[in-house]
């Protein structure tokens, strides 16, 4: 990714309830902005609420940093968030359909996953969890 | 928090979803749906989606629920509306809505639930609806 270029980013704060909502409103423009067609557009607004979400309840709340990039040919948007809280212990457990630790479906992260390009996830114990998604324009 | 309001049209509960739902929202209209069903004896709920831009595994989640509960407090659920980029959306997610039926529009949610429009809840049937009313009452 080293000759990407980031034309605009944009930093939220997720902490309660509503912060869930601005992650899926600042995604939708930034996907518009990409270009991305009405069906990329919700898998990628999807995806953030999903993994927003998670940021809230599972890692007590973190940042999502918003980025419209270009890799020469295609414009994308790819979305990292954040968070400080317990980490996961087996984070190829946490992308398993069906698995979780909460009182949720265990569809969010593996689900969010299969609705975008690329998918990161950095966790470990006490090291909170780190998760980047990417689409692209087609 | 904003909440959803419940319309009662007969034997029939409308909801058109038209806001951004926070999680709290969507379970506070969970809680407030079964209390309608019980207090109106309600036989069909009707949930309008088609202003939702997403259904998440969150919303996908109270939406089957909500068709449990109904279904055990003796009421039919039918959701409607859904956008096609939200069911491809839905489907890749992994998200089946077991349980919750569905039709694309209003008109065809109504027919499917077979309820009485007319009904009133004391059963005096004063109100009789004209079906031409019906698309109005959707929209407010």
């Amino acid at each position: 990714m080293t000759s990407a270029g980031v034309a605009e980013t944009s930093s939220i704060d997720i902490a309660v309830d509503q912060d869930v909502v601005r992650v899926r409103q600042a995604m939708r423009t930034f996907a518009v902005n990409a270009a991305l067609s009405l069906v990329d557009q919700t898998k990628v607004v999807t995806a953030a609420s999903e993994l927003a979400r998670n940021t809230l309840i599972y890692g007590g709340g973190g940042s999502a940093v918003l980025e419209l990039i270009n890799n020469g040919t295609r414009r994308g948007v790819r979305v990292t968030f954040s968070d400080s809280g317990p980490g996961m212990s087996d984070p190829d457990l946490a992308l398993t359909d069906g698995y979780t630790t909460g009182g949720g479906l265990g569809l969010g992260l593996s689900g969010a996953r299969r609705l975008v390009d690329e998918f990161q996830l950095d966790s470990a114990p006490g090291s909170g969890t780190r998760v980047t998604i990417t689409k692209w324009g087609r | 928090m904003a909440r959803v309001p419940i319309l009662k049209l007969g034997d029939l509960l409308l909801v058109s979803i038209h806001i951004d739902l926070e999680d709290q929202t969507a379970i506070a209209l969970q809680d407030d749906l079964a209390e309608r069903i019980v207090a109106t004896s309600a036989r069909g709920v009707l949930i309008d989606i088609s202003a939702l831009e997403i259904v998440d595994s969150f919303i996908g989640r109270m939406l089957s629920t909500i068709a449990s509960v109904a279904r055990v407090l003796d009421a039919d659920t039918v959701v409607v509306g859904m956008r096609p980029a939200v069911a491809i959306t839905l489907v890749e997610l992994g998200l089946s809505l077991g349980g919750v039926r569905t039709a694309l529009d209003v008109e065809r949610g109504i027919r499917m639930l077979s309820v009485d429009l007319t009904a009133s809840s004391n059963n005096r049937h004063e109100i009789v609806l004209d079906e031409d009313v019906l698309p109005a009452a959707g929209d407010s």
